[in-house]
């Protein structure tokens, strides 16, 4: 039988309860790998569990169970109160009830067609053509392809009356080639691993021939690589692609923003942050030109909600405006301990983890350029598509990235292939060197399912979109082979 | 009386009793059983900032039949009739499948290696007064960090008639000692058995530590330096070694940064050697089919690669054997050898350089060359001819293995430390490393 979730928790009851929560989660999925043509994996899954939670003398405490029995919820319940109660004496904040506001409402994903229902056979079929699409030639050693497609189904109740139904329809797919010659070896992948992470159905499967041509590009662009120079080593003018913005964003903007971080939450962990309390309304982040927005309203994009865990309502809300840092990534709970003004972030990886703040879906609005006059505007550039390595401080400072393919812009004119791109800088200056911001038209969107962060450890999904932009002075440089 | 552990013992066993009930003919299952009952406290300020508990579990199955090999996951309560009835939808749903996708050449039907049971019992602290007892020793310090407490639970059975069991009650506190600055002192703390005795010393050992963090900051050019790796750096540089690393498979498909090493193009230094270890039974040594590692793998012996990491299902793609390595071909209880240098020479013999306490965020700048980006983190320090100066204000590297752990590898320390495993994503890892540190003549600062 169906235990009524709305009902149980109407009658949950303890002595001085500020508050209690159930939160559901059912989340079902199947991801395919096919390498060289060949099934690699064929994977299954179902999870789902639910996470009390309890507001006793300011102390929030939480407890999970894959159980989802009134029996059960009771233990978890008492297990959750018993802790917030003896805990609250070293608590780190008062909380109170308006950390958790009354809220009703339902989300679904954008989907004309149900993911789940392509059938395996499909599925195999393209994963196959993909395959064999990427294989330019002999010297492509490796190829793989893979599709995930994952349903999530989240219920949230609170004794204050919320009552949220959500439910997420989230697609991965993947491309990659390996080339080799010799002693020489490069990967080129479809916009990076795990990039093409986007909110939607069936139908984004519909056009298989437009991804073949995609995976085609990406095998001849891996051989490219082989026979390419050395990036070079100079500070040059640097234009980065979408699908490489998406990290930069991610990690110069997107995690020091965190106002949990910036409270020192996650400084035995993914870090601290150089942004201050102090600098939210007056700090110049980036060049005018940086517009940078909290936006789950985008559609399709990966990380795209009506509700954060904790019942939050989410709304687009312009982080850092015209280069000025007006706003955090930070839930209701980081919010009253900071007096900040931020948003609905506060989200779980599963029913297994409390919220934390995290990124959502965190873009760069379009600007005004188009790719030609960007382009045609550098005497001597350099344009890096695809993320592949990433690295930065615990303050997230001192950055140093990596693509998987680059060319150089020689009098205004994209010409020949390098390997090995690098760049490196420190955030304060890199984006007050941000001296174009691409159009409408140079937009790409794009997510990642593997953001860590958090104590215990969560990976959750983010999303981010942006337009292809441009920054003066920046050190880049190749490999050592 | 039954325990938590018995109790989830029988109710496993009675999963697979009953999934491999329902298989026909020439259709095969293994299980893999994943479990755990947490406490978690995170910890900011020396105060509770989150607090909770999260009982878990997760069978990782995988059904073989006409030569496809269909990987299913799915939620275990513990439940036995919601997790029968799921168990048998999950297979049914695979069994519908098998028409509909390709062969898989590759694929393992699964194989009685023999059974085996281990229980760790330990002695925990209580749910309800663990906050207390981690609060107390350090409400005059800037205290942060996580503790995680309670029992974790591998069990692997299969068609064959195999099973496994390991169960294990630990805790582990991952915290660090925050110096004005923003420099601190980061250590773990872990165990079976909890002593508040031993706590207290844990927390007075890593407060004298940050005397050292009181000195003045320095700043330093990008460049080349000395530099010593303590041993917790190197544990984090040991993380790169699963990583486009010591995977057969990796290096077969040209993916891994070991290729050079492989292809006797480079070499490490000869101070250098790593084994893989299970005898320090931290860790199961059943993988997820089942098959029992060999208790002792050398893999990179004085700097050459004698062994890699080898799977069942690459040992068949590539007609080779396997060595019992995990589905990730991973590591799973490595040990760098020790050398020569002893701890109360580690200053004196860096001289002048750095002395590199934690690593950050390490990423590979340069996979065919081994090369390797990073940062600097909590408390690096600047040391001039054997006496530590102050902190410096954190660099990043940018090096490559076949030089820093090659000709400019000068010394290993004569002592290792035992690095537990402490990573939560998904749900708590077991295991543990025991590196020791490294004495670089030349180590790449660029940033």
């Amino acid at each position: 039988m169906t235990l009524d979730l709305q009902k149980f928790v109407s009658h949950i009851s303890f002595p001085n309860l500020e508050w209690a929560s159930v939160r559901l989660s059912r989340e079902s999925g199947v991801s395919r790998v096919f390498r060289d043509s060949r099934p690699d994996e064929n994977n299954h899954l179902f999870t789902s569990g639910a996470t009390v939670e309890v507001l006793v003398n300011g102390q929030f405490a939480y407890a999970s169970t894959p159980i989802i029995s009134e029996k059960s919820l009771h233990q978890a319940l008492q297990k959750a109160y018993a802790q917030a109660l003896k805990a609250s004496q070293f608590a780190i904040y008062k909380f109170s009830v308006l950390q958790r506001p009354k809220v009703t409402g339902n989300y679904s994903s954008p989907s004309l067609k149900k993911a789940s229902n392509i059938s395996p056979t499909i599925q195999s079929e393209l994963l196959t053509q993909l395959c064999m699409a990427l294989k330019a030639s002999d010297k492509i050693v490796k190829t793989l392809s893979a599709v995930d497609v994952t349903e999530v189904e989240s219920e949230f109740y609170s004794t204050n009356g919320s009552n949220v139904q959500q439910n997420f329809s989230y697609v991965i797919w993947e491309c990659e080639a390996v080339a080799q010659e010799d002693n020489k070896v490069q990967k080129r992948t479809l916009n990076g691993s795990y990039a093409n992470s986007v909110q939607g159905g069936a139908e984004i499967f519909d056009r298989p021939q437009q991804l073949i041509a995609r995976a085609r590009l990406v095998g001849q662009q891996a051989l490219e690589l082989l026979s390419a120079p050395e990036c070079p080593t100079e500070a040059l003018k640097l234009v980065l692609a979408p699908d490489q913005m998406m990290l930069q964003i991610h990690e110069s903007i997107g995690h020091p923003l965190e106002l949990d971080r910036i409270l020192g939450d996650e400084r035995n962990y993914a870090g601290w942050s150089f942004v201050k309390l102090s600098d939210f309304g007056s700090l110049k982040y980036g060049s005018p030109l940086l517009n940078v927005t909290f936006d789950p309203t985008v559609n399709g994009e990966f990380a795209s909600y009506n509700f954060d865990d904790t019942g939050g309502a989410a709304s687009r809300e312009h982080l850092i405006q015209d280069g000025i840092l007006v706003r955090g990534l930070g839930g209701l709970e980081s919010q009253v301990r900071s007096g900040t003004p931020g948003v609905a972030n506060m989200r779980a990886s599963s029913w297994n983890r409390a919220p934390i703040d995290r990124m959502a879906n965190l873009n760069i609005e379009p600007g005004d350029s188009t790719f030609e006059s960007i382009i045609g505007g550098i005497e001597r550039g350099i344009y890096m598509e695809s993320n592949r390595s990433w690295s930065i401080d615990d303050y997230r400072n001192k950055f140093q990235f990596g693509c998987e393919y680059a060319r150089l812009i020689e009098n205004g004119k994209i010409t020949k292939v390098v390997k090995n791109p690098n760049y490196r800088g420190v955030t304060d200056s890199f984006w007050h060197n941000l001296y174009a911001v691409g159009n409408a038209a140079t937009r790409g969107i794009f997510g990642t399912p593997n953001c860590g962060k958090g104590e215990p450890n969560q990976a959750i999904r983010v999303g981010h979109a942006s337009p292809v932009c441009a920054f003066n002075n920046v050190e880049v440089f190749g490999g050592s082979n | 009386m039954i325990t938590p552990f018995q109790e989830l013992e029988s109710r496993f066993n009675g999963l697979s009793e009953e999934l491999f009930g329902c298989l026909l003919p020439n259709e095969h299952l293994s299980l893999n059983l994943i479990a755990e009952d947490t406490q978690f406290i995170r910890f900011n300020a020396s105060k509770v900032r989150q607090i909770g508990s999260v009982r878990d579990g997760l069978i990782r199955a995988k059904f073989v039949s006409r030569e496809r090999t269909i990987s299913i996951e799915f939620v275990f309560t513990g439940d036995c009739n919601q997790d029968v009835e799921l168990g048998r939808h999950m297979l049914e749903r695979a069994r519908g499948e098998l028409t509909q996708i390709p062969t898989d050449p590759y694929g393992l039907i699964p194989q009685n290696h023999g059974s085996s049971r281990t229980h760790n019992l330990g002695a925990l602290l209580d749910s309800e007064c663990a906050a207390e007892a981690l609060l107390k020793p350090v409400q005059n310090l800037d205290f942060s960090g996580i503790y995680a407490g309670g029992g974790m639970i591998r069990a692997q059975s299969n068609s064959a008639g195999q099973s496994h069991w390991f169960s294990t009650e630990s805790y582990s506190l991952d915290y660090s000692l925050f110096h004005k600055s923003g420099k601190a002192i980061k250590s773990t703390f872990a165990g079976t058995h909890w002593s508040a005795e031993k706590y207290q010393a844990e927390i007075n050992s890593s407060h004298a530590n940050l005397e050292a963090l009181n000195l003045p900051m320095i700043t330093l050019k990008p460049g080349q330096y000395r530099a010593y790796f303590s041993p917790a750096a190197t544990h984090e540089l040991l993380s790169m070694f699963n990583w486009y690393g010591l995977a057969e498979s990796s290096l077969r498909q040209s993916e891994s940064a070991f290729l050079k090493l492989r292809n006797n193009e480079a070499t490490f230094s000869e101070h250098f050697s790593i084994t893989e270890d299970f005898r320090s039974g931290l860790v199961p040594r059943f993988n997820d089919n089942g098959e029992l590692s060999q208790e002792v793998i050398p893999l990179i012996q004085k700097g050459q690669l004698v062994n890699t990491l080898v799977n069942s299902r690459t040992a068949k793609e590539y007609g080779i054997i396997s060595n019992g390595a995990n589905t990730w071909e991973s590591l799973r209880s490595p040990e760098i050898s020790t050398g020569s240098l002893n701890k109360s020479d580690i200053l004196k013999t860096l001289g002048t350089g750095v002395y590199l306490s934690n690593l950050h965020y390490l990423n590979w700048s340069d996979v065919q060359g081994a090369r390797i980006t990073g940062m600097t983190r909590y408390a690096p320090l600047w040391v001039e001819k054997g006496e530590i100066k102050g902190p410096i204000t954190d660099m990043r590297f940018d090096d490559s293995l076949y030089s820093f752990l090659g000709p400019q590898l000068e010394a290993v320390t004569s002592f290792n430390e035992l690095m537990p495993e402490v990573s939560t994503y998904g749900h708590r890892q077991l295991g543990a490393a025991r590196v020791p540190g490294l004495l670089l003549k030349s180590f790449s600062f660029t940033l």
